[in-house]
């Protein structure tokens, strides 16, 4: 079994930060919530106060991660120029889903789409955990800041829907291949 | 009975330094918009922001949305932190902002705006 380099980054990138960020969404939106919610205790556990801190910070680095692998890793592979004359197009997928009219709009939609509403996420999302991290429950006496964090965090879970949806279409069309082999394990 | 620190309670619970962070993220997410329609729209704009050739202009246009927002961030929370904002309006814009952030991002949006 075995892996090339590409592959495993594109897998870390859209799975390991992308995915693992958008499943953390449900949680943090519920917990935010909760903590905040006017009627919530007024001397929430603080265990369980750090632990939604930890949970957002994490959520941060998530998606920044997702963000940076994405535009300095993975992206200079998607968009790499072939040498003239190439007619092979695979390992360049730009411009092999340029090359038909029936796949040119997964990049002019989906990719140039993506490639820049994704960074919304992070901005968001570490506004998100800052307000949390600083006002804790005493959000409950601050409707006005706790709906407008909840509504960045709705934005931050759309702009990372869009990205990660068109990522993995853009993955299906025109994967990306190459680099080094990892080899992971014998076959019987 | 454990001495408590008033004034830093109170500070606590003054909106100042939430609403300068929820108004950064929205110019933040707004720049980002501008400067994704300034390098489609400009060829010259589009060369100068780019700052890593492997990754193109997505570099100069995500870098300085970056700068733009952190440099918000530190103005408005120096000038709000410590003291109550009329959050109402400070929300509007901020959810203005993010709109013009996704609006700007959307291709079929900039080709209209440029006419194409």
């Amino acid at each position: 079994m075995e892996i090339s380099m590409r592959d495993l980054w594109t897998v870390l990138h859209g799975m390991g930060f992308g995915a693992l960020f958008m499943l953390a969404f449900t949680g943090a939106l519920v917990g935010l919530f909760r903590v905040s919610a006017p009627g919530s205790p007024p001397i929430p556990n603080p265990r369980d106060q750090m632990m939604l801190r930890l949970y957002l910070i994490g959520m941060v680095v998530l998606a920044w991660a997702a963000v940076f692998s994405g535009a300095y890793v993975v992206y200079p592979w998607y968009r790499a120029v072939p040498p003239i004359g190439t007619i092979d197009l695979v390992n360049y997928p730009r411009y092999l889903l340029l090359s038909s009219t029936t796949t040119a709009e997964w990049h002019r939609l989906g990719m140039e789409w993506k490639e820049h509403v994704a960074w919304i996420a992070p901005i968001a999302m570490t506004m998100v955990a800052y307000v949390f991290g600083k006002y804790g429950p005493s959000l409950a006496k601050h409707r006005s800041l706790r709906n407008a964090a909840l509504i960045f965090a709705v934005a931050a879970f759309l702009a990372t829907g869009v990205a990660g949806g068109f990522g993995a279409f853009l993955n299906k069309y025109a994967p990306i291949h190459g680099g080094e082999t990892i080899h992971l394990m014998n076959g019987k | 009975m454990a001495n408590i620190d008033v004034s830093s309670v109170r500070k606590d619970l003054l909106n100042g330094a939430g609403a300068a962070a929820i108004l950064a993220a929205g110019i933040g997410c707004a720049s980002l918009g501008v400067f994704t329609l300034l390098a489609e729209a400009f060829s010259g704009i589009k060369s100068v922001l780019n700052f890593y050739n492997p990754t193109g202009p997505l570099s100069g246009v995500t870098t300085l949305a970056i700068v733009v927002w952190v440099a918000a961030w530190f103005v408005l929370a120096k000038k709000w932190d410590g003291r109550d904002v009329a959050m109402t309006r400070v929300n509007g814009v901020a959810f203005v902002l993010l709109a013009v952030g996704f609006a700007l991002t959307f291709p079929p949006f900039l080709d209209v705006l440029q006419g194409k």
